[in-house]
């Protein structure tokens, strides 16, 4: 392989990292409230305001369920009001934040519903605020089974990044198809699947790392 | 001078000083779900928790201790009467003052509910975290905590590291981190073996010897109430049926439920096999049988051959066992007498005459 191919290959890789990253961040910083407030806002329960919890459920599931080339186009008009423009690598962080804040927020609800109920009364029962319970006992206790999602959510952000291509975002992906598809180069193909290969691989080591490390309800030698 | 709202006001005696706790028709009636009917959980419950007490509950399983015990520190809200605590109306409290007043009230729980990410050291920290101390504050309550309950040499360890046992001692160092007044075990026990469970029992007797805490503490097991309570109440369908000292209530017990209570705590309660037997009325070749329940000095009286020496007549001993209740002795024994010349009712006017209780169970043949 040419060295021009393999600096296109590196500056794939890059513009990937750049949209996962960010849409992880922003992905991250509007879904884990999210789901905290789904997971706490059902029928007697800590933030009790269930209509709000039915409607924003109502809308995560919609966003959830809509295939991401779909709301990839669908969202243009969205994204050229936020970043200016609705072509290009930047553009597609918006549809790559949009798909993940939902996915995210029902893993972090997932996680934080697993948290034993008795830790929330205890808590209580101490005398702390709502949100001291969240701070203190939902988020920390949550945090294996949050840090295993989010590491979910990772992956499958790379996977949404390589269809981007289609708005003009560039990456591994729209590098494939490209190169490997339009152009016929087999092996700049089977450069990006490797590398796509590697990443998740890492990104899914790094995340299970982390989970286990959170995670003190093992007991270990 | 600046307005607070009568409800606002901490430490407006409503009741006697003598009086921890006091519950005022308390009932707790949970409406009707599409699936189920309205449960009544309370029914104008009647209480008083004198300061420094330890005060048993017990009662069946949905008799309604948790949902009393709730009240008390406001996780539950009655849906009648009134609960105050050291003088508070917890009942008519607004969240913050509720807030406040729940540092003064600790609570323990069966499944110990500790968190599994902090360590021993940080579950007992977290009530005081909460309500904002400094690390340095923090860490001068703690530490005394943890020696208090023995577990200072495990102080970095996290709660799967630690015994059912040791986690309920991070559970009391927790609860009283705050200093509170008031100390609520619901079936603090109940997940402990019957060793680790006297263990914990006399750490909550020592606590509140010591630091003069007052427990209320609900269980299932009448063992549980006579090592260290001082009063009980028997809840039975959300009613207090029975309450009165422990002693009297485990010597004399007035309902049926306080008496099946005692009867698997005492080894003298009847065998299924003697219960299948038992007949109402006499027969000519009967044996009479009694309960005997004798307390204080008398049971280190040798009564029964005494009795046989008087009567001139054989006394066979079912079962007996002699205890401590509330620290006196305290015997019940099942024995039968041969009814032959109307010697059964002769022993009865001389055992009551020696100050014995006896209760005529039945004849068997
Ligand atoms: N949130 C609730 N909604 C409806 N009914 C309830 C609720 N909580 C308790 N109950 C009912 O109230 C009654 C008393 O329950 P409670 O938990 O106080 O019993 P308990 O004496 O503590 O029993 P256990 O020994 O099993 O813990 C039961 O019939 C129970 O089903
Ligand atoms: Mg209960």
């Amino acid at each position: 392989m040419s060295p021009d191919l393999l600096a296109l290959i590196g500056r794939s890789a890059l513009d990937t990292l750049y949209m996962v990253t960010i849409a992880f961040a922003l992905g991250t910083a509007f879904g884990a409230p999210l789901g905290i407030f789904l997971a706490t806002s059902g029928k007697g329960e800590l933030f009790a305001a269930p209509v709000a919890n039915r409607i924003l459920g109502v809308i995560v599931n919609a966003t959830r369920s809509t295939p991401f080339i779909i709301l990839l186009v669908a969202i243009i008009p969205l994204t050229r009001l936020i970043v200016g423009t609705s072509i290009g690598t930047t553009a597609a962080i918006v549809p790559l934040t949009i798909a993940a804040a939902p996915f995210i927020a029902r893993i972090v609800e997932a996680a934080v519903r697993e948290v034993d109920h008795g830790l929330i009364e205890a808590t209580l029962a101490m005398g702390a605020t709502p949100l001291q319970v969240v701070r203190k006992v939902l988020v920390p206790e949550a945090l294996p089974g949050i840090a295993l999602g989010l590491t979910l959510t990772i992956v499958s952000l790379i996977a949404n990044s390589a269809m981007v291509g289609a708005v003009g975002g560039g990456g591994l992906g729209d590098l494939g198809i490209r190169y490997g598809y339009q152009r016929f180069m087999p092996e700049v193909m089977a450069a990006v699947v490797v590398v796509l290969i590697v990443l998740v691989q890492v990104v899914q080591s790094a995340g299970e790392a982390l989970a286990r490390r959170v995670n003190k309800r093992i007991r270990r030698a | 001078m600046s307005f607070v709202p009568q409800n606002f006001e901490i430490g407006t005696p409503v009741s006697p000083v003598s009086a921890m706790i006091a519950l005022k028709g308390v009932s707790k009636v949970y409406p009707a779900t599409r699936t189920s009917a309205s449960v009544t959980a309370l029914d104008a419950v009647d209480l008083t928790i004198g300061t420094g007490e330890i005060f048993g509950v017990i009662g069946r399983s949905g008799a309604g201790k948790s949902t009393l015990i709730r009240t008390i520190n406001g996780l539950e809200t009655p849906t009648g009467g009134s609960v105050v605590v050291d003088g508070v109306e917890i009942t008519r409290l607004a969240a913050r003052p509720l807030r406040e007043a729940r540092r003064g009230i600790g609570m323990i729980f069966q499944h110990f509910n500790l968190l599994s990410s902090r360590t021993a050291y940080q579950n007992v920290a977290l009530p005081l975290e909460l309500a904002g101390l400094s690390a340095a504050e923090i860490r001068a309550r703690v530490e005394p905590m943890l020696d208090l309950v023995g577990l200072a040499d495990k102080r970095d360890r996290f709660p799967v590291e630690l015994s059912g046992g040791q986690k309920q001692r991070v559970g009391i160092a927790r609860a009283l981190a705050t200093r509170p007044k008031v100390l609520l075990s619901d079936e603090a026990t109940s997940a402990l073996d019957p060793e680790t469970t006297r263990s914990i029992l006399a750490l909550l007797k020592q606590v509140n010897r010591d630091l003069g805490v007052t427990i209320v503490l609900i269980t299932h097991e009448m063992a549980v109430v006579r090592e260290i309570c001082d009063r009980v109440g028997v809840i039975e369908a959300g009613r207090i049926i029975e309450q009165g000292k422990v002693f009297d209530v485990a010597t004399r017990p007035r309902t049926e439920t306080a008496r099946s209570f005692l009867a698997e705590l005492n080894g003298a309660a009847l065998s299924p096999s003697l219960v299948a037997r038992l007949r109402q009325d006499p027969c000519g070749t009967c044996r009479t049988v009694f309960r005997l329940t004798f307390s204080g000095p008398l049971a280190d009286d040798p009564i029964i051959t005494r009795l046989a020496r008087h009567l001139d007549t054989d006394v066979a001993i079912l079962s007996a066992r002699v205890e401590e209740i509330a620290g006196r002795p305290f015997g019940t024994m099942i024995v039968t007498i041969d009814n032959a010349h109307g010697a059964s009712g002769a022993a009865e006017g001389f055992l009551r005459s020696a100050g014995i209780e006896t209760e005529k169970l039945g004849h068997v043949a």
